[in-house]
């Protein structure tokens, strides 16, 4: 004996997300998109207890400048710059060109998206994009449809990670497809993320569940009717789910099981 | 001169630099390797004729009429 039995917490906190050589110590990645106020993203991100998130590059604008930047910095939460809004692979990699020289980091949330409606990545430019930026350096953090097939493919051109959607940005629509998810999972060898479309707690503790390394999300939380509260939610959910995973959950039986033995019941006559 | 900048006209002195662009847009002082020299992060990347102009370059890289040039930094997304 001699070794005290570590609490659920404790033990997620020695099991840290392992990125391009980096630790995270949550496998909560928050997105800061979304928020209506500066204050309220800060309490949010500090409540959901992330240590990665995600910014967009957008034109300077000297009313804005550097509020992000300087709570990010406070709070000590490493950035990944995403290329969200790009069409094509060309803009793709020239908005993260910019980011790596607005951020100096050669981390990037490789975002290509096919149309404004859905939202939904665009495969072909995905991989056009992925391609250069490799190419170029980059650790590309690959924002794809929950394809198998273009997951590994993705992850066989250099991506550092592959994040696939659960749902459609936005929608809140939790994990339309756990076979495909798993079926990603399985096949991976960079970290698997689970990216868009979760709409609440439990869905980001099923992305674990199934396998998934983190789980990235920015909407269900900066549009809860309380941030804070939903962070908190999202970083025990993702914990739980986690925990889960490694644990090993029964299989799944037809007919019910009994738990308490049936010998030595008592009589009643 | 006149380039465009994000989008817009924007007036400069014939041959100013892109360090001067940034400098001035930004309100903060920069030193030749294009850090700002009150020590904090600028932010800041810009992009002249669809090629990103790294930071290293800003001083020696003087624009011309009709240049465009993107300028941006980090905001809320994703």
């Amino acid at each position: 004996m001699g070794e005290t039995a570590l609490t659920g917490t404790q033990q997620a906190r020695r099991d840290p997300l392992t990125v391009d050589g980096v630790e995270l110590g949550s496998r909560l990645i928050m997105g800061t998109g979304g928020a209506p106020s500066l204050d309220g993203l800060g309490a949010a991100l500090v409540a959901s207890g992330t240590e990665l998130t995600t910014v967009a590059m957008r034109r300077y604008s000297p009313a804005e400048s550097g509020s992000l930047f300087q709570l990010l910095a406070d709070h000590n939460i490493r950035v990944l710059p995403n290329t969200a809004g790009c069409f094509t692979a060309r803009d793709a990699v020239l908005t993260a060109e910019l980011a790596r020289e607005a951020l100096e980091t050669d981390w990037v949330k490789l975002e290509v998206i096919a149309d404004e409606h859905t939202l939904l990545p665009d495969a072909l430019e995905l991989v056009e994009a992925t391609e250069q930026l490799v190419a170029r350096g980059f650790k590309v953090f690959a924002y794809t449809n929950d394809d198998p097939v273009l997951a590994l493919r993705l992850e066989n051109l250099g991506a550092t990670a592959v994040m696939p959607l659960g749902a459609p940005i936005g929608t809140g629509l939790g994990i339309l497809n756990p076979h495909n998810i798993e079926l990603i999972v399985s096949r991976a060898s960079v970290p698997v993320v689970l990216d868009a479309g979760i709409g609440t707690a439990s869905d980001a503790a099923l992305a674990m569940e199934l396998g998934c390394d983190a789980v990235l999300l920015a909407t269900a939380v900066t549009r809860a009717q309380d941030p804070a509260l939903m962070g908190e939610a999202f970083r025990h959910a993702v914990i739980a789910g986690r925990l889960a995973r490694r644990a090993g959950r029964i299989p799944r039986r037809e007919h019910a099981l009994a738990s308490s033995a049936m010998e030595g019941r008592a009589e009643f006559l | 001169m006149n380039i465009r900048l994000n989008g817009a006209q924007h007036a400069l002195a014939d041959g100013a630099t892109v360090s001067a662009l940034v400098s001035g847009v930004t309100g903060r002082t920069l030193a030749a390797d294009g850090q700002a020299t009150d020590g904090r992060k600028l932010g800041v990347a810009v992009a002249r004729n669809a090629e990103v102009v790294p930071r290293s370059q800003w001083h020696a890289t003087a624009l011309a009429e009709g240049d465009d040039v993107e300028l941006v930094t980090a905001v809320q997304g994703g």
